[in-house]
């Protein structure tokens, strides 16, 4: 565990040299606590992963930041601004994907890019070429001056993430962009995501509960129940639970098991019949356990730890069904609560 | 303080939805002409006609200030639906002020409701009505006027309310009450003291009035305006301004 990253923010580190720069920032409805307490520095120019269950504060965390929400108490600067007091300029800097959508169906593709670029007061000299380049990048050229409601999820996707960067932004929030997506439409989005802080030069910031998406990250930090659990880089993380897995099938299991301990020095176990091996460097270790006892080996193949196991060793529950229930809940109660302060 | 890009795009955007829509044209010229023909020709039998003003046509500013507030409530309860479907993020997120977001939708619900109205005058020659250019000016201008007001008055209505359950609840129990209260079907003057007062309280009133001021300028008895045109106009003027100054600190509010 000791290679747990403390998520305090680095001492001796200046807040003006991250784009996204936040102290100890608490956000409660009523009695719930939805984000408690976190702290997180973003470098510009990189791709920074939020991750959790529903209902872990990820959302309300980038509402905060996007200036929707205030804080309860704590910081957040964006680009050296105030989230909380200097709204206007945090919110000329950032674009934001969000998960629902917030595409008007009853326009068409070109017509939601424009009201962008209005609203954004984009110059009217660039204002068309900014627009048609952002259907370019969609792959929406041909279907410019269709309603937004004939898209599929997918090309919705993919015109709300072209839409967030017409403007030239900072910092683009992706809340949770490939929910609801099939396979094909999420790695096209994928690839389509990552070539943006080179493309555009801008701080990706992003939350996901899909852990293989988190491995694009350059950081990432782990939030449970409105906490920050963990966070480094994805290699980081994997550590927690350990290196690679090699499974092993031989035509004599007792003997291989002996030589392997005898030549690499290492803990060798069996199970199921298979015998497998704790491996930092699994790639680099299977040629070397071929060179040596090949002849003898039926079947190798190696497991990666996974983001997955991360959490699941951090918390002891899965991070897709983990306690799912409990925590729509809380959104629902989130939901609940803001209707009634709403009405008082 | 006023994005004016922000303020043309939203206008923009509100217009070319209604234009697309064709049904929700048809319910505009509908409402109105049901309104002006079926109950006003009926009750016209019944209720003995002013001094030179009949019934149909005394309800004629009426229904001109039905047709605004209809259309102007409608166009800002779209905040609701904004809400409901995400869009209204996509504004507020924007770098512009929420005084322009609220001018921005209270012009939006100036101009569907100043086009709506201009057609529903045009009605005017079938109820044997007659006015001059200068009339027709007045009431273009007035019903700008009073859909702002009325637009603005919506939008705080809308940013009271997440879902649209709470439309017909809006509907009901403050648009309903708000066009029988206004001095549309009957003279303000003619009501018992506790309506008159609820009356006096009601912007549409003002606005109706000053549209009895423009169109029927030497009536005198119970079907001309109650109130001088002046004072209706400063009232509507004054609401504008309250109502577009609250709805933009009610928009700023964070939870």
């Amino acid at each position: 565990m000791s290679l747990i990253r403390p998520c305090l923010p680095l001492s001796g580190k200046i807040p003006s040299m991250s784009m996204i720069s936040v102290k100890n920032l608490v956000k409660k409805f009523g009695n719930i606590t939805a984000v408690d307490d976190i702290s997180l520095e973003v470098e510009e120019g990189s791709i920074f992963g939020f991750l959790g269950p529903n209902g872990a504060g990820k959302t309300t965390t980038i509402n905060i930041l996007c200036t929707l929400l205030g804080p309860t108490s704590g910081t957040a600067f964006i680009n050296g601004f105030d989230c909380d007091r200097e709204s206007a300029k945090v919110r000329s800097q950032i674009g934001i994907v969000f998960q629902d959508g917030s595409l008007d169906k009853d326009l068409t593709a070109r017509e939601n890019l424009m009201f962008h670029a209005y609203l954004y007061n984009v110059g009217k000299s660039e204002r068309k070429e900014k627009v048609e380049a952002a259907l370019e990048f969609a792959g929406l050229q041909d279907r410019a001056d269709d309603l937004v409601k004939k898209f599929s999820g997918g090309m919705k996707r993919r015109l709300e993430v072209a839409r967030g960067i017409i403007h030239r932004p900072k910092v683009l929030f992706l809340d949770e962009p490939t929910i609801g997506l099939d396979p094909q439409s999420r790695a096209s989005l994928w690839e389509f995501i990552t070539t943006l802080p080179k493309k555009h030069n801008v701080t990706i910031f992003m939350t996901t509960h899909y852990m293989e998406e988190a491995e694009v990250c350059d950081q990432i930090a782990i939030i449970d129940k409105g906490k920050i659990i963990a966070s480094g880089t994805p290699s980081e993380l994997k550590k927690i639970v350990g290196g690679d897995v090699i499974y092993l099938k031989t035509d004599d299991n007792k003997r291989a098991m002996e030589d392997i301990k005898h030549l690499f020095e290492t803990e060798v176990s069996e199970k199921d019949g298979e015998i497998f091996i704790s491996s930092m460097k699994g790639d680099a270790c299977i040629p070397a356990l071929i060179r040596e006892i090949g002849e003898r080996v039926l079947s190798v193949r190696m497991q990666r730890p996974t983001l997955n196991d991360v959490f699941l060793k951090l918390t002891g529950k899965e991070i897709r069904d983990g306690n799912g229930k409990v925590a729509d809940d809380i959104t629902s109660k989130v939901k609940a609560h803001r209707r009634r302060r709403d009405r008082d | 303080m006023i994005e004016t890009n922000a303020v043309y795009v939203i206008v923009a955007r509100e217009f070319k939805k209604f234009i697309r829509e064709k049904s929700r044209m048809v319910s505009t010229i509908a409402r109105p002409v049901l309104w002006l023909f079926l109950i006003g020709g009926g009750m016209s039998r019944l209720v003995p006609s002013g001094e030179n003003v009949t019934y149909i046509q005394f309800i004629f500013p009426g229904i001109l200030g039905m047709t605004v507030l209809f259309s102007s409530i409608f166009s800002s309860i779209s905040i609701i639906w904004d809400k409901e479907f995400g869009f209204m993020k996509e504004i507020l997120v924007a770098p512009v002020s929420r005084f322009t977001v609220v001018v921005g939708k209270a012009t939006s619900g100036m101009v569907l409701s100043t086009f709506q109205a201009i057609i529903v005058l045009c009605l005017f020659p079938f109820i044997g009505l007659r006015i001059d250019l200068l009339q027709v000016i007045y009431i273009v201008l007035v019903s700008a006027l009073l859909s702002f007001t009325l637009s603005a008055f919506g939008i705080l209505l809308a940013s009271f309310h997440e879902n649209y359950e709470s439309f017909s609840v809006i509907m009901n129990f403050i648009v309903m009450p708000m066009f029988f209260l206004s001095g549309a079907m009957y003279p303000v003057k003619l009501l018992p003291d506790v309506l008159k007062m609820v009356s006096k309280l009601n912007p549409l009133t003002y606005g109706i009035d000053a549209l009895k001021n423009i169109l029927f300028p030497l009536e005198t008895g119970r079907m001309g305006a109650d109130f001088p045109l002046i004072v209706d106009l400063a009232v509507v003027a004054s609401l504008a301004l309250i109502f577009v100054f609250v709805a933009g600190k009610t928009f700023e509010r964070k939870q």
